[in-house]
């Protein structure tokens, strides 16, 4: 399974010759992101990013609240409108390569109170194989029974969602992306507010995915265990200001790049642009 | 969910068969009490009932959708688009008269309304609510406005225009049956067609997206529903009611699952039902507005929907919280009366003849109960074989209750010292922390609670550690 996805040439041909992409795309990363800007309301949230993320790698994504973190991933996976910039996802714009990527949102974006069971919702992983119209089969549910005994729920399958913790919503939600299949992993703070348990688990199925040869992309927040978890990091403050293995890249001066000081002038800045633009409208 | 679609489909069969049949084959008491005799009061009764079932499917997303006061702005939206179409068919071909043109008006405003709401929240940092707010208003305004300009223009036969306000059935005929059926059949298909592309659309949206799933071509899907069921019913229940329509029986079908199929089904059930039932009353009392006692119908059966829920129904939760309630006074009871025994030193005997009665004044000092509390706890511990005795001096445990006891008095101590040891919490204040949750502790975090315990490896005598504080 692993190989023959591996194997699989089409997104590199593809990208490298006919499209004609600018160089600094490299059609074997998982994610290429080459000037990427991003503003909400004429606000840059972020501004410039060039990123190229290597293949295989757990990668952390930092920075300080409102850096930016989970504009970057959403605005990576055409959830939020892009200013500039463009996005390749194994060299291919993202539309093409959806089934080739799997989401993990922030616990906080929906409702758990919605009439679904724990099953339902992992099975959800498998709609984009289902394709039109075509109703849920027992070989989604089998898909989706098998991701939630990767993340320890299955005794959980048929319960309400909102009866679950939430470290085990968050185990969920990885289930749901789990059932994808994917090559490349987009999760939105899936250590934010959980408990050992669950902390212990998806750095389990973090080490499992990279095992297979997954590329992982994680936003996170506890700093003390960066060098613990990923292999590769990128540091954001609006900007990239770090992007590297983490054994290089997660120094003091960095930290106190991406954290302290300087960078407050940028953010600044971004106010006075949106004034700006909303004053001469 | 299979299931549930198989019940609608039998009961649109019915519904459908019932309009048709002539009056003779209905000779039961049944039928002329339910769906009277008279052939167009049951044109009506069927009609009203397959509105409620589209209904409520329709409502179902709707609500899900969180998207609500949006089916609201629609339904007002429509009522400039009502008069409109009458003057254009007036001016075009001197008569008003044709339903199709007047709701045909009536979906192009309605529409129009959800676009300038769309319009506003993306192009302005105006709210959605405010933003429906102000359309709902503005769009229904101008609609009385043309309304009053049409009555008093020339041409007659305006009359029973102002009729799509609060609904009128009377004036159904066999061509609105046909298009209110037609509706019904839409959304029931379109709801099991589209049942998991919706579902996933109200869950999540943005996990949607990400899969590449249209989320905005189906949004429009979903609100063209709405719009069908909304101008096919604005004949009868009226703009300003249809909303009750769609969200009451939804409203009402979530309280008695959690699940979305079952939903739908129930909600279209309660649609259905409530149009029967209502457009049934108001055609018993002549003179009631029928779209009124639709509405009321629904709201009476989301009341009992409200009480009677089985998860989330006020009675289901009263009896559970007073079950709760009972419980924690008990284990109370039971560690109080093992405290007071525990004065004679450790590992004491709790039940038997040598044990003395414990004076239901050095109860009451335990948890400050009034006489009358106590009495009640103790009354409700006796029925259940945990007190021996209810003499006048005082209360003695059963057996069982010396065990019970001895258990709760366990949990709430080994709880204690977990909260003291690991969560930092000062001794003097962990007595109140310990009963906050310990009620509610199951079998197994008392298990992984003794395992975190190294007090629990080797306890007393009866395997009660000593309280982490002094007993008051």
């Amino acid at each position: 399974m692993d190989q023959s996805l591996r194997e699989r040439p089409v997104a590199r041909l593809r990208g490298a010759g006919s499209v004609g992409l600018p160089e600094e795309h490299s059609p074997g990363s998982p994610l290429s992101v080459h000037d990427l800007t991003v503003a909400y309301h004429r606000k840059p949230v972020i501004w410039d990013i060039d990123l190229e993320i290597p293949e295989g790698k757990l990668v952390g994504i930092v920075g300080p609240n409102g850096a930016g973190k989970s504009t970057l991933m959403k605005a990576c996976l055409e959830l939020v409108p892009r200013s500039s910039g463009e996005v390749r996802i194994f060299g291919e714009p993202y539309r093409a390569q959806r089934k080739l990527v799997g989401y993990v949102p922030q616990r906080e974006s929906v409702d758990w109170d919605f009439p679904v069971s724990v099953l339902d919702v992992v099975a959800m992983g498998t709609y984009g194989r289902l394709g039109w119209l075509r109703p849920v089969n027992r070989r989604c549910k089998g898909l989706a029974m098998e991701a939630l005994e990767k993340v320890g729920l299955a005794d959980f399958a048929h319960r309400q969602i909102s009866q679950l913790s939430g470290g085990q919503q968050q185990r969920v939600f990885l289930a749901r992306a789990l059932a994808q299949d994917a090559r490349v992993y987009f999760m939105d703070e899936p250590f934010a507010a959980v408990d050992a348990a669950t902390e212990r688990a998806i750095v389990g199925i973090l080490h499992d995915l990279k095992r297979r040869g997954r590329t992982c992309l994680v936003v996170h927040h506890d700093l003390a265990t960066v060098e613990e978890y990923f292999d590769w990091l990128v540091m954001l403050n609006m900007r990239v200001v770090a992007s590297g293995p983490t054994a290089e890249v997660f120094t003091a001066e960095n930290l106190r790049k991406t954290y302290g000081g300087k960078l407050t002038l940028l953010s600044e800045a971004a106010t006075a642009v949106s004034k700006e633009a909303g004053g001469a409208e | 969910m299979r299931k549930g679609a198989g019940i609608l489909c039998v009961f649109l069969f019915l519904a459908t068969a019932a309009a048709e049949a002539s009056a003779d084959s209905w000779r039961d008491d049944f039928a002329s009490v339910v769906l009277l005799r008279d052939y167009n009061t049951r044109l009506v009764l069927v009609s009203t009932t397959l509105l409620g079932i589209a209904g409520g499917l329709a409502g179902s997303f709707l609500l899900l959708r969180k998207r609500s006061l949006m089916g609201d702005a629609l339904s007002h939206a429509t009522l400039p688009g009502i008069v409109l179409a009458f003057m254009f068919a007036v001016h075009f071909t001197g008569t008003g008269r044709s339903f199709a043109v007047l709701i045909t008006g009536a979906a192009v405003t309605g529409l129009l309304g959800c676009v300038v709401v769309l319009l506003i929240r993306s192009l302005t940092r105006v709210k959605d609510d405010a933003a429906m707010g102000i359309v709902l208003s503005v769009f229904y305004g101008a609609g009385v406005v043309l309304l009053s300009i049409v009555q008093h223009m020339p041409e007659a036969g305006t009359a029973g225009l102002e009729s799509f306000l609060y609904g009128k059935t009377a004036s159904m005929v066999r061509a609105d049956f046909y298009l209110v059926s037609g509706a019904a059949v839409i959304s029931l298909i379109a709801s099991l067609a589209l049942f998991k592309e919706f579902r996933l659309l109200c869950f999540d949206e943005g996990y949607a997206r990400s899969m590449g799933w249209p989320t905005h071509a189906l949004d429009v899907l979903m609100l063209l529903l709405v719009t069908l069921v909304t101008v096919v019913g604005l004949q009868a229940v009226g703009v300003v009611l249809i909303i009750a329509f769609l969200i009451i029986p939804a409203a009402s079908a979530r309280m008695w699952t959690s699940r979305f199929g079952w939903m739908l089904a129930l909600a279209a059930g309660f649609g259905g039902a409530s149009g029967w039932l209502g457009a049934g009353l108001s055609a018993l009392a002549p003179g009631l507005p029928a779209g009124a006692v639709i509405v009321l119908t629904a709201a009476a059966l989301f009341v009992l929907s409200l009480l009677a829920g089985p998860d989330r129904g006020v009675i289901a939760r009263t009896v559970r919280a007073r079950a709760l309630k009972r419980r924690v006074e008990r284990q109370h009871l039971l560690r109080g009366i093992y405290e007071v025994l525990e004065e004679s030193g450790p590992a004491p005997h709790l039940a038997g003849d040598s044990v003395p009665l414990i004076p239901w004044a050095v109860l009451e000092r335990k948890r400050s109960w009034s006489p009358r509390e106590l009495r009640g706890v103790v009354r409700r511990a006796y029925r259940r074989g945990l007190v021996e005795t209810m003499d006048r001096d005082g209360v003695r445990l059963t057996d069982a209750g010396a065990r019970a006891a001895a258990r709760v008095t366990r949990n709430h101590r080994l709880w204690e010292i977990y909260l003291v040891e690991y969560a930092d919490i000062a001794p003097t204040h962990v007595d109140r922390d310990a009963d906050a949750v310990e009620h509610i502790l199951g079998a197994g975090l008392i298990r992984r609670l003794e395992a975190s315990l190294p007090v629990a490896a080797r306890p007393a005598a009866d395997g009660v550690p000593a309280s982490p504080h002094p007993i008051r």
